[in-house]
């Protein structure tokens, strides 16, 4: 029996259809987009079609599309590219707390370039509240970012409110979209952003490739000099198969986004329900599919499990063929349990008992009633093994957890 | 990313549980940082007759205790206090570099369970 992939946020397996689309342009479509002759001008138009394509995901027009190698440089090249840009209107910028590393990380970076960053906490359900970003911002406030909806919790922040609040300020705004598309319709115009990030590995696209949206007279830094790729924004001689293959699942994406949210929403709060009723002393993390279903990202149940441990449990699902994933300390490399959960009033030792189970379109509900049925026992096991199978007792506070070697 | 030998007691830990009216008892970990090893020892005739412990942390976490209790079973306290946490990563078939932290929670929870037999013999 092959494996049960339940960790679409991680990554998705590549369409066929994508991988199709892609072949050509390893072989003989081998073009580079900047050369006069007819291979690479078949090479620029393919670009140009895939250009395209992505716009028509997320309603823009094509020129406001710049390819990236990934979500997380498209991240990094918004906040840099843009705070550094718009140095005129502040160094002051804002970003969530439930932002992805790479929000985060080049945020932190800014912050010792000189700028002045905010982190806006969030309530218990991950959601950054519109009243304080309206307390945050000042005039000097030139770049705001949130992230649309959180792999880890599946949080859909209010993104349309915030980034009314950051027009009416003057301030730009962005939001990093790598979770979101492909689950939820994306069109720049209703959020009112001016930029956005991608990545096509989450839409069943090839990993390599992702892009920025960039609202049309924008003005923006590279974070890559060079040659005059993407309009001078982004130097480097072009993924060709990689762009190519985000047009194409960005197509596919946008024919098929009402069905696979249907279906998404619905093994979701399957396999919610499911484990909630059979294992006790399990939370849902996020909001909840009953009172905040349009807060909830489709496909994305999490849960916190108590007294024991989250990598504990993922080797204990590997055993049953089920991959999922865990925001605990230990499942990390950097052994540090998921900030997002922290920030969400989420205690330390319950959050090292984190488990995400993230559905794509190649599960089934069948799928799901396995790892509704596999769950408890693995909880069971470990919990036969906790020393706190009996509650947490008094849990002591001591320093910051650094492991002694 | 774990040996054989380790999954094999992560998946089937050895001595797991409490003894009752242990001899020594070793707690080391917190649960707010993912890990807590409790390890019972029995002493008998200066050496350790058994060991059996409780963890909260992650597969090399559980296994570490695992290992750490079949080790100690019939050594000497001396022996068993000068287990090192490369002893017990050597005997899983290695670990991964960040987590031999575990390795050395395990030998600190049994040497915490030495010193409290300790402690008890003299306050006897």
């Amino acid at each position: 029996m092959g494996a049960r992939y339940f960790d679409y946020m991680a990554t998705n397996p590549l369409r066929p259809e994508v991988l199709e689309a892609m072949l050509p342009f390893f072989k003989e479509r081998y073009g580079n987009p900047l050369s006069l002759y007819e291979l690479g001008q078949n090479a620029r138009a393919a670009i140009e079609e895939a250009r395209w394509k992505v716009a028509q995901l997320i309603g823009a027009r094509p020129q406001e599309i710049i390819f990236t190698s990934s979500g997380a440089e498209a991240n990094n090249f918004a906040l840099k590219g843009l705070a550094n840009a718009h140095t005129k209107k502040g160094k002051h910028i804002i970003v969530s707390k439930m932002e992805h590393h790479s929000i985060l990380n080049p945020a932190r970076a800014l912050e010792k370039e000189g700028f002045a960053v905010t982190y806006l906490s969030v309530d218990k359900h991950g959601l950054v509240d519109p009243s304080a970003l309206e307390k945050a911002i000042t005039p000097e406030t030139s770049l705001v970012s949130v992230i649309h909806a959180s792999p880890e919790v599946g949080t859909i922040e209010p993104v349309k409110e915030l980034a009314a609040i950051a027009k009416k300020n003057g301030s730009l705004f962005h939001t990093d979209c790598v979770a979101s598309a492909g689950y939820l319709p994306l069109d720049v115009e209703d959020l009112g952003v001016d930029a956005l990030s991608l990545s096509a590995h989450e839409f069943y696209g090839p990993k390599g490739a992702g892009a920025l949206y960039l609202r049309g007279g924008t003005r923006i830094i590279p974070l890559i000099y060079g040659g005059i790729q993407e309009s001078g924004r982004r130097a480097g001689t072009e993924n060709i198969p990689a762009i190519v293959g985000m047009g194409k699942a960005a197509e596919l994406t946008k024919a098929e986004l009402p069905e696979r949210a249907r279906k998404l929403t619905e093994m979701r709060d399957r396999l919610i329900k499911g484990v909630l009723e059979k294992t006790e002393n399990v939370y849902l993390t996020g909001p909840s599919p009953e009172s905040g279903a349009e807060r909830r990202l489709p496909g994305l149940a999490s849960f916190c499990v108590e007294f024991i441990e989250g990598e504990a449990m993922l080797l204990m699902l590997i055993a049953k063929g089920i991959y999922a994933a865990s925001g605990s300390a230990c499942s990390s490399k950097a052994l540090k349990a998921s900030p997002v959960l922290l920030t969400m009033g989420i205690s330390a030792q319950l959050a090292q008992g984190s488990i995400v189970f993230s559905l794509g379109m190649e599960n089934t509900m069948e799928d799901v009633e396995y790892a509704i049925g596999e769950f408890p026992a693995a909880v069971k096991r470990l919990r036969e093994i906790s020393p706190y199978a009996g509650g947490w007792g008094k849990v002591k506070e001591t320093d910051p957890c650094i492991p002694k070697n | 990313m774990y040996s054989e030998k380790l999954m094999d007691h992560f998946t089937n830990p050895r001595n797991v549980g409490e003894i009752q009216e242990a001899d020594g008892t070793g707690e080391e970990g917190n649960p707010t940082c993912g890990d807590v090893m409790k390890i019972t020892i029995k002493v008998e005739n200066g050496r350790i007759a058994d060991a059996k412990f409780r963890t909260f942390g992650c597969g090399a976490a559980i296994a570490v205790s695992s290992m750490v209790t079949e080790m100690v079973k019939g050594k000497t306290l001396e022996e068993a206090m000068s287990i090192t946490k490369e002893a017990v990563a050597d005997a899983l078939g290695g670990l991964p570099p960040q987590k031999m932290h575990c390795s050395n929670l395990g030998a600190d929870a049994l040497r915490l369970a030495i010193e409290d037999y300790k402690k008890k013999g003299t306050a006897k």
